[in-house]
C-alpha cells in the first residue's frame, strides 16, 4: 500500500460517523415549495432527487483518485425522513449509544424539532406501514416472531450488472426516449403511468450527469489553486473523467471505477436501500478495461492496484444509515453489506478467474477495512490456487473473503426460473443471498423466528413472555400422544405466522410502489426501462421476496430434545419439562446436563437430529416458496441471520435443548454454539442435509485458530473440506479464525466452546480438552501470530 | 493360527477430520490397550485394555461431572458406519481411515474385520503401529493395509526394554519383513532428548532404515509434554517431568542426519 492509500485509509478509519441533515434539509425544502403537488409521484421523486444532487455539497478529499461522497464529507451519514422520521429521542439514542453511534449536533436537533418532524412525522412510510398492517401482524412483530425490513429501509437488495460498465447515461436517456415512443396509448391501459415513470427516469439520468459535472467543476477549481504539480495534474484528470462519465460509457479502468461510483452514490442517495448495492462481479467487469489499459501502457499493475484501493476507501466512507428500534436490535452495524464477488463462471460457463481476480485479493488483504465486504465464488472449475490464495487471506483472521459455491448459486437461480446466462452472471450479495445481478429485485422482507413459534406452540398459542394470545390454539402439549401430533401443531402455527407475514408483505410492497418509487435505480436494473415500470413496482426482470429463516440449529435441537426425552426415551414428562423451562433450569442441573450432553444434536452427522432439521426445512419451504408477491414475482426462503439471532433469542425463554432464557439462538445453519462435538467434517455433513438448492442462500460459520491454518497442510485440507461441502451442494461457508481473546473466553466458559479445535504440536485437539497450562501456551502463541 | 472375524472391540475415540495421521482427510480409530508402556506416551489412556475413568483433579469431591469414562466396547458395524459417513472427504482429499491407538495389532480380529470392510469398499487404510505383534498376525493383516506408520524408537534392545517395557527384536523383524514384502511404510521416530537423541542411537536407526525397502518417508516427532495432564487425570506417575522438549535447532540437525537415507524426512506427523 503506498503513502497516498495509507493516508486515505487512515482518514477513513479514524473519522467518527456522524449524522448529516443535508439530505433531509434539501428534500424538505423541495417538498415544501409545493412543487411536488404539480407532478405525479415518480416525477416528483425525480425532481426531488435532482434538487438534492444540484444543491448538495461537493466533496473532493485531499489525495483522492475516485471522488464523490454521499454526505458533505466522509462518514457524514444522511437521514431519509420520507422513510423514517427520527424522533428527538431517536437522535439522543444515536448520539449516546455505546455501539454504532452517530454524533448529532445540537443545531441538527433543533432543526429536526422545528422543521423535519413537523413536516415528515405523520407522512413517513414507516407511519403508513404501521397504520395499514393488521393487528395480528403488530402482535407477532412485537412478540419477536418476525422483523420487517421495509419499516425503516427501502427495498434495496440488488446488484449492478454488466451494463453499468458498458453504457453511459446519455445512452440510457436514449433508451428511455425510445421506450416512451413505443408506448401504445390505444391498447395499453397502463401507458400513461409508464410515461410518467419513464419521464421520471429521464430526469434522474440528468441529475446524475449534473452531479458528476459539479465534481468536474470542483476539481478544476482545486487544480487552479493546487501547488503540487503532480496533484494538479491528477485534479485535472479527475475533472476530465467526471466530465465524461457517467454521461458516456467508460473507456479506461479509472473511468470505469469513477463511473460506477457515481451510480453507487445515486442509488444510496436516492433511498436508503441499505442492503448490498455493489458492483457485483468486479473482476469480470473491470478486466477488459484493465487489459486495454495495460496494452496501451496507460496503466501499470501497481497503478491499477492503487486505483482499486482508492475505490475501496470510498465504500468505507459510507456507513449504513442509522437504524433504530427493532431494526437496530437485529442488525446494528456500520456495514452496508456491499459484498464484492470474485471468481465464479463466465456467462459461457467457463472459469472466470483472471489476473485481476488475484490483484483484487491482494487489495482485500492489504486494505483490511470493514467495507466493502468480499467473497470468492468457487465452482468445480475454479483453480485450487485461487481458493488457497483466498484461504491464506482468511487465515489472517480478518473474516474476508467468504466462500460461495458457484455451481449451487446457478442451480438455485435456475430453479427459481431464471435464464442460465442470467444465473451465471449472478452471484451472492448482502450476507449470502443469491441474485441475478443487474436484473433482479430480491427483497429481504424480514427474519422469521421459528424458535419463538415453537415456544408459542408449547404454550397453546400464547406468548409466555407477555401472556398475550398471539398464535392459534393448537392444544396443550400434554394432550399430544405422539411426537407427530406435536409436530403437526407446530406446523399449523408456522403456517399461521407465515400467512400473517406474507399478507403484510403484500401491503407494504404496494405502499412502497405507490409512495416511494426508486426512479434512479430503475434506470440501471433491467427491464425497468423496457417495461416502463419502477424497480419498486415490478420493473425488474425478476422479482423475488425472501423470508429469512433463523435458528435452524436451535430449532432442531429443541425438537430433538422433545422427541428424544419425552416421546422416545420417556425420560421426561411434559409436566416436568414445562416446569423446568419455567424455572429456567434452576435446581435441575442433572436434567439440564442430560438435555445438553446426552441428547442428539444437529451438527454431528447424526440422522436422529438432522432428520428433524429436514422436516422443519420442508414445512417452511412449503409455507413460503412459490407464493406470489404483488410484482409478478414470488416468495422464497433463505437461511441467514445477520445478528438477529441475538435479538430473537432475547424474546424467547428457556428452551428444551438446554438454552437458558433470553440467550442467543444459533446463527444461520451453524450448529448451536458448542454442540457440534465431532469436528468440522461432521458439521459439513449435517449442514449438507439441508436442500440448499431450494433456498436463496444459507450461511454456515466455522471457527478455526490461526495455528490450524498455519502451514500448507492446514490450508490444503481446509480446501478439501470446502470442495467436499460444495460437492454436496452446500451454498456458502465462512471461516472465523479465532483470536486469543476468544480462547480466553473458552477457558472461562468451556461448554460454549466444545467445538473449538486448535492446532497443538504436530496435531490438533479440542481446546477445552487441553490442560490449563497448555491452553495458556496456545493463547500466547495465538497472540503472537495475531496482527 | 487363522484370525477369525470379530464383532466388536474396544476403542477410546473416533476422530474425524484427522489431518495428521496419513494422507488427506482421515477418520482415525483409536484402539484401546497397548502392550508397550512408553515413558513419553502422550495418550496414557490408550494403554489399559479396559475402560477407565478420567478424574478431573481440580474438584476433590469426585462429583460425577468430573468423571469421564474413557474407552467403550463398540461393534464393527457401528465403527464402520462412522467411517462410511466420511467417504466424500476421503474421495476429495485422497484420504481414508487410520487405525491408531493404543496398539491396533493387539486386537487383531477386530482390526482385521474393519480392514476387510474398508478394502471391500475401496477405502484407503493406514495402520499406525508400534510393530509389536507376532509375525503370524502381521502376515494376515498386511494385504489390507495401504500404508504403515511404523514406530522406531531404538535399535538398542536394552534401552527399548527399559523405556517401553518390551524387547524390540520382534518389532525390528516385523519391519524388515514388511519392507521386504512390498508394504509401503513411513517410519516414525519420536525424538526424546536424553533418551534416544544420542548420535550413536540415531546413527544406528539411520543405518537400519537405509537397509530397508519401500520406505516412503521418515517423520521425526519431537517429544512434547502435552499428555501430562492426562497422567494426572488417570492418577498415574508422569516420568518425563525432568526431560526437555527438543529445540527446533536439534530437530533440524537430526533431520539432516536422516536425509542421508535418501528418504523424505519431515519434522512432525
Amino acid at each position: 500500500m503506498n503513502e497516498r492509500i495509507k493516508r486515505l485509509r487512515t482518514q477513513s478509519r479514524t473519522v467518527i460517523p456522524h449524522l448529516s441533515l443535508e439530505r433531509a434539509k434539501l428534500m424538505t425544502e423541495f417538498y415544501k415549495t409545493g412543487a411536488s403537488q404539480k407532478f405525479s409521484v415518480p416525477v416528483a421523486r425525480a425532481h426531488a432527487f435532482k434538487y438534492f444532487l444540484e444543491n448538495k455539497v461537493i466533496c473532493i478529499n485531499p489525495g483522492e483518485l475516485i471522488v464523490g461522497e454521499r454526505g458533505p464529507e466522509p462518514k457524514a451519514t444522511p437521514t431519509y425522513p420520507e422513510i423514517c422520521c427520527h424522533s428527538l429521542k431517536d437522535l439522543d439514542i444515536l448520539n449516546k449509544r455505546q455501539k454504532i453511534s452517530f454524533k448529532v449536533s445540537d443545531e441538527d436537533k433543533d432543526y429536526t424539532r422545528e422543521v423535519i418532524i413537523p413536516y415528515w412525522n405523520s407522512i413517513s412510510i414507516r407511519e403508513k406501514i404501521f397504520a395499514q398492517v393488521d393487528k395480528n401482524w403488530i402482535d407477532a412483530y412485537e412478540a419477536g416472531v418476525f422483523t420487517e425490513f421495509m419499516e425503516q429501509r427501502a427495498p434495496g437488495h440488488t446488484v449492478a450488472g454488466k451494463k453499468i460498465f458498458t453504457k453511459g447515461f446519455l445512452e440510457f436517456k436514449q433508451e428511455i426516449h425510445n421506450s416512451i415512443s413505443n408506448l401504445d396509448f390505444y391498447n395499453d391501459p397502463d401507458a400513461f403511468n409508464k410515461r410518467e415513470e419513464l419521464r421520471a427516469m429521464n430526469i434522474a439520468a440528468d441529475a446524475i450527469i449534473t452531479y458528476a459535472k459539479r465534481h468536474s467543476e470542483k476539481a478544476k477549481q482545486l487544480a487552479e489553486i493546487e501547488k503540487s504539480e503532480m496533484r494538479k495534474n491528477e485534479l485535472e484528470k479527475i475533472a476530465e473523467i467526471c466530465d465524461y462519465v457517467p454521461a458516456h460509457a467508460p473507456r479506461t479502468m479509472w473511468e470505469a471505477l469513477q463511473h460506477y461510483w457515481f451510480v453507487h452514490l445515486g442509488v444510496i442517495m436516492e433511498l436508503s436501500t441499505w442492503d448490498s448495492f455493489n458492483p457485483g462481479r468486479l473482476d469480470q467487469h473491470l478486466y477488459p478495461f484493465y487489459q486495454k489499459d495495460l496494452d496501451r501502457s496507460l496503466l501499470t499493475e501497481d497503478e491499477a492496484k492503487e486505483l482499486l484501493e482508492a475505490f475501496w476507501v470510498k465504500f468505507n466512507n459510507q456507513p449504513a444509515p442509522p437504524k433504530v428500534g427493532v431494526t437496530a436490535a437485529e442488525s446494528n452495524t456500520y456495514t452496508d453489506f456491499c459484498n464484492i464477488n470474485l471468481g465464479g463462471l463466465k456467462e459461457d460457463g467457463s472459469n472466470a478467474v483472471n489476473p485481476l481476480s488475484y490483484i483484487l485479493l491482494d487489495v482485500i488483504e492489504e486494505m483490511r477495512i470493514l467495507q466493502p465486504s468480499s467473497n470468492v465464488q468457487i465452482s468445480k472449475q475454479t483453480p485450487d490456487r485461487f481458493l488457497k490464495r483466498a484461504l491464506n487471506i482468511i487465515k489472517t483472521g480478518f473474516g474476508q473473503p467468504s466462500i460461495f459455491n458457484t455451481d449451487a448459486i446457478i442451480q438455485e437461480l435456475t430453479r427459481q426460473g431464471k435464464d442460465i446466462i442470467d444465473a451465471r452472471n449472478g452471484g451472492a450479495s448482502g450476507c449470502v443471498e443469491v441474485g441475478a445481478f443487474g436484473k433482479e429485485a430480491y427483497i429481504l422482507t424480514g427474519y422469521f423466528n421459528l424458535v419463538k413459534i415453537l415456544e408459542v406452540t408449547l404454550n397453546n398459542g400464547s406468548d409466555p413472555r407477555t401472556g398475550k394470545q398471539i398464535g392459534l390454539e393448537t392444544g396443550d402439549p400434554r394432550s399430544f400422544i405422539t411426537f407427530q401430533e406435536f409436530f403437526a401443531a407446530f406446523e399449523k402455527q408456522v403456517n399461521y405466522f407465515i400467512d400473517i407475514k406474507i399478507k403484510g408483505n403484500m401491503m407494504i410492497e404496494r405502499l412502497w410502489a405507490q409512495n416511494l418509487p426508486a426512479v434512479f435505480m430503475s434506470i440501471i436494473i433491467d427491464d425497468c426501462i423496457a417495461k416502463g415500470k419502477d424497480y419498486n413496482d415490478g420493473g425488474a426482470k425478476y422479482n423475488t421476496n425472501y423470508i429469512q429463516i433463523v435458528g435452524m440449529g436451535s430449532i432442531t435441537d429443541y425438537l430433538s430434545s422433545i422427541k428424544y426425552q419425552i416421546y422416545d426415551k420417556k425420560f421426561l414428562s411434559w409436566d416436568k419439562l414445562l416446569e423446568i423451562l419455567g424455572d429456567n433450569f434452576e435446581g435441575n442441573e442433572e436434567i439440564l446436563k442430560n438435555l445438553t450432553k446426552n441428547t442428539p444434536k444437529y451438527g454431528n452427522d447424526d440422522d436422529y437430529a438432522d432428520s428433524l432439521l429436514v422436516d422443519v426445512f420442508n414445512i417452511v419451504f412449503k409455507a413460503v416458496d412459490g407464493r406470489p408477491n404483488t410484482k409478478n414475482g414470488t416468495h422464497r426462503i433463505n437461511l441467514l441471520p445477520t445478528t438477529v439471532h441475538i435479538y430473537f433469542g432475547s424474546v424467547v425463554g428457556a428452551t428444551p435443548d438446554g438454552r437458558k432464557a433470553y440467550m442467543p439462538l444459533s446463527e444461520g445453519i451453524s450448529p448451536v454454539q458448542g454442540m457440534d462435538t465431532n469436528g468440522p467434517s461432521a458439521v459439513i455433513k449435517s449442514a449438507a442435509k439441508i436442500d440448499h438448492l431450494r433456498t436463496g442462500g444459507t450461511l454456515l460459520n466455522q471457527k478455526f485458530t490461526p495455528q490450524f491454518l498455519k502451514d500448507d497442510t492446514g490450508i490444503e485440507k481446509l480446501a478439501h473440506l470446502i470442495r467436499a461441502y460444495f460437492k454436496m451442494d452446500g451454498h456458502h461457508v465462512q471461516f472465523n479464525v479465532v483470536s486469543a481473546e476468544t480462547l480466553r473466553e473458552a477457558q472461562v466458559n468451556p461448554d460454549q466452546y466444545r467445538n473449538l479445535i486448535v492446532r497443538v504440536a504436530g496435531y490438533s485437539d479440542y481446546f477445552i480438552n487441553l490442560g490449563t497450562d497448555l491452553q495458556d501456551e496456545i493463547i500466547k502463541r495465538t497472540e503472537h501470530s495475531e496482527f | 493360527m487363522e484370525l477369525g472375524i470379530a464383532n466388536s472391540g474396544i476403542i477410546f475415540d473416533i476422530k474425524k477430520f484427522a489431518i495428521h495421521d496419513g494422507p488427506g482427510i482421515r477418520t482415525t480409530i483409536f484402539f484401546k490397550g497397548c502392550p508397550l508402556i512408553c515413558w513419553w506416551c502422550h495418550n496414557p489412556e490408550s494403554q489399559n485394555f479396559k475402560p477407565e475413568n478420567f478424574i478431573n483433579p481440580k474438584n476433590e469431591d469426585k462429583h460425577s461431572e468430573n468423571i469421564e469414562i474413557i474407552g467403550k466396547k463398540v461393534s464393527v458395524s457401528d465403527v464402520f458406519k462412522e467411517i462410511e459417513k466420511e467417504i466424500i472427504f476421503y474421495d476429495q482429499s485422497g484420504g481414508g481411515v487410520s487405525f491408531s491407538g493404543g496398539e491396533p495389532l493387539s486386537q487383531p480380529e477386530f482390526l482385521l474385520s474393519l480392514l476387510k470392510l474398508c478394502k471391500n469398499n475401496e477405502i484407503h487404510t493406514v495402520l499406525d503401529t508400534s510393530g509389536y505383534a507376532t509375525e503370524e498376525i502381521l502376515k494376515q493383516i498386511q494385504d489390507y493395509v495401504d500404508l504403515f506408520l511404523y514406530d522406531l524408537k531404538f535399535i538398542d534392545s536394552t534401552k527399548h526394554e527399559k523405556y517401553t517395557g518390551v524387547s524390540n527384536q520382534q518389532i525390528l523383524k516385523n519391519l524388515i519383513w514388511l519392507s521386504e514384502n512390498g508394504s509401503k511404510i513411513i517410519i516414525r521416530i519420536p525424538i526424546i532428548p536424553g533418551i534416544n537423541d544420542d548420535n550413536d542411537e540415531l546413527n544406528k536407526m539411520r543405518d537400519f532404515i537405509s537397509g530397508l525397502n519401500n520406505i516412503q518417508g521418515i517423520d521425526l516427532l519431537p517429544f512434547h509434554k502435552i499428555g501430562k495432564n492426562k497422567y494426572i487425570k488417570l492418577n498415574l506417575l508422569y516420568k518425563m517431568e525432568n526431560f526437555n522438549e527438543p529445540s527446533s535447532e536439534l530437530m533440524e540437525k537430526i533431520k539432516l542426519k536422516f536425509e542421508d537415507t535418501n528418504v523424505p524426512v519431515k519434522i512432525g506427523g
